[in-house]
């Protein structure tokens, strides 16, 4: 119990986790999994829709979750990589006529590559200096789209309408079923392939870096490397989570990836449990749902409805969803008893 | 491999050639030499700011020597960067322990076993099967090491929440779990008390013997050097004082003075 006196006693900046707690067990895996399976088949296209978008942010989330989780730098840039991967994937199948699924490989390398590029420089920051340096990145993103030599290729101002694929094979569904299903696989494929990642070698590397450079640097990690390889993976899964989410809401503009999708993906994080990746699906859910929930208990104050709310969430569980689920596995394990 | 057959026989494991280190306009080191013999405890004392954490840090290559060169097994060390020094054979440890707070036990130990394995991230992501049967082979040997130090207990405890003296054995054990050749160990006794001092001793020597590693040891506590080391490097004010066995250096008259103050004081 060591580990939970751990979570709730201590606050670092970057809340760490043993790799152990980093994932669910299997039964709680297959459970929401289910969830995640059958909830479509009975709800209206409009959730539908809703539950995609909740996994898109949630791949951006996880994303964001492997940086500052996992190796411990700070991000306020992750639009950015959001905006490249959407509008990668939006020029590739309006201009080039592409697949969309093969799209999302495409804007997944980009992002890398870019995120890759970015953290170069970015090695020679750390904590809130290289949180302002992404800030930077995504507040320059918007005005980048727009710019006039790349208007023909991004639409400028207006942005590029996608459209938005059926189901293959005379599947018997509508678009936004298939597309959920769609985004499942694909947020599935990544949700393992991170948990993979963040247990092996190059996680542990991760890990180290964030706990102690010096150290780790002794032990033989190659620190710039792997700060950059870190940056990469993150930019990569936003990437692919900008191109679902240009397809599934079969639009892209500049002004959708503002500094403020920056800034609720951070908030995701930190409501999901940072560096607790089944946290990044909870924290996701916040961040598109509690806005509506705020609206609909006041329109003229939603913003100031959604800070309180937000207030009451980091008063009540300053450690996000992930010390929901600690004490639920107490509770249960005394059950048990 | 000339110098790789050179290294062998009476060559020095380490060799330490004429450093110096000057920072600013102050001289930290100044033309220190010696050498490290395999299978040798190797005790570095001086009284405080002698130089003996700088010279320790430029083994570990955080500090680049002004002068002179560091040659490990015959070829310099300078060349290389730091996170690159582990692979080459050259562990260490921490003055105030610098673990990685927030992993396990064996997780920690892992880490100490990077600059040994390979891997890449897509490998890792898609978990190959040379990626599993690898993570099988080091989780073998980490286990192996934790038993050897005696932390099976605590094996999955997070170390941030273990007392001091068991985390300087985590330490241990992460710079063991790379197989050094040299094991660089930064005042291990520091904080400790006398009954651990003792263990500690005991500790360093069946490491030495039964892992066949050549030990650098840089110590404040008198007896535990004297009592473990097979050679001693005496330093003061960033010079090399006295040099030989520990009964020697015991004697120096250099040695006294500097750390008792001569009579006329």
């Amino acid at each position: 119990m060591s580990a939970v006196e751990e979570v709730v006693t201590e606050a670092p900046a970057v809340e760490a986790v043993p790799k152990r707690a980093m994932t669910l067990g299997l039964g709680t895996s297959l459970v929401v999994l289910g969830a995640l399976v059958l909830a479509p088949l009975f709800v209206k296209n409009f959730i539908i829709f809703q539950m995609t978008m909740l996994l898109i942010y949630g791949l951006a989330v996880l994303a964001l979750n492997i940086l500052t989780g996992g190796s411990g730098q700070f991000s306020l840039g992750q639009s950015a990589f959001y905006a490249v991967g959407a509008y990668t994937s939006a020029i590739l199948m309006e201009h080039a006529g592409m697949n969309y699924a093969l799209t999302l490989p495409i804007a997944g390398l980009i992002c890398f590559a870019f995120g890759f590029a970015f953290g170069q420089p970015a090695l020679r920051l750390s904590g809130i200096y290289l949180a302002l340096a992404t800030f930077a990145l995504a507040v320059a993103m918007p005005q980048l789209l727009k710019l006039h030599f790349v208007e023909h290729w991004t639409g400028g101002v207006q942005g590029l309408v996608v459209t938005k694929p059926d189901a293959p094979f005379g599947l018997p569904m509508g678009q936004d079923m298939w597309l959920y299903y769609f985004t499942l696989v694909i947020t599935i494929g990544i949700y393992i392939a991170s948990v993979n990642l963040l247990r092996s070698r190059s996680g542990r590397a991760f890990m180290a870096i964030r706990d102690n450079e010096i150290a780790a640097s002794a032990m033989g990690v190659d620190v710039a490397l792997y700060k950059t390889l870190a940056f990469g993976v993150s930019a990569g899964i936003t990437g692919v989570a900008g191109g679902l989410g240009a397809i599934a809401v079969q639009f892209v503009a500049p002004d959708s990836y503002t500094i403020t999708l920056a800034i609720s993906l951070f908030l995701g994080m930190v409501v999901g449990g940072v560096g607790w990746l089944p946290g990044s699906i909870v924290g996701a859910a916040f961040i598109i749902f509690v806005p509506n929930i705020a609206e609909s208990i006041s329109k003229g104050l939603s913003g100031a409805v959604f800070g309180v709310l937000l207030f009451i969430v980091i008063f009540l569980v300053p450690h996000g969803a992930r010390q929901i689920a600690i004490v639920a596995q107490q509770v249960l394990s005394k059950f048990k008893k | 491999m000339t110098q790789a057959q050179l290294a062998q026989g009476n060559a020095p494991l380490l060799a330490v050639r004429d450093v110096s280190v000057v920072f600013g306009g102050i001289i930290a080191l100044n033309g220190v030499s010696f050498d490290m013999h395999k299978g040798n405890i190797l005790g570095l004392i001086g009284p405080n700011g002698a130089g003996k954490t700088t010279l320790f840090n430029c083994l570990s290559r955080l500090y680049q020597p002004s002068s002179g060169d560091i040659l490990m097994e015959g070829v310099s060390i300078l060349t290389r960067p730091p996170h690159r020094i582990a692979e080459i054979g050259i562990g260490r440890t921490f003055q105030n322990v610098a673990l990685f707070p927030n992993l396990s036990v064996l997780d920690n130990v892992r880490v100490g076993t990077h600059s040994r394995s390979n891997s890449d991230i897509i490998s890792d992501s898609l978990r190959l099967g040379w990626v599993r049967r690898g993570e099988a082979e080091l989780n073998k040997h980490v286990h192996e090491i934790v038993t050897y130090l005696g932390l099976d207990d605590v094996a999955h405890t997070i170390v941030s929440g273990l007392p001091f003296g068991t985390q300087k054995r985590v330490e241990l054990a992460r710079a063991l779990a790379a197989d050094p050749k040299i094991l660089l160990l930064d005042e291990p006794a520091g904080g400790l008390n006398h009954e651990e001092v003792h263990v500690l001793g005991d500790l360093i020597k069946r490491i030495r013997d039964e892992r066949h590693m050549t030990i650098l040891l840089v110590e404040h506590h008198m007896g535990l050097v004297m009592s473990i080391a097979d050679h001693v490097v005496a330093l003061n004010f960033g010079r090399k004082l006295a040099e030989g066995t520990p009964a020697q250096v015991q004697a120096d008259p250099d040695v006294i003075k500097a750390y008792l103050g001569s009579k006329d004081q």
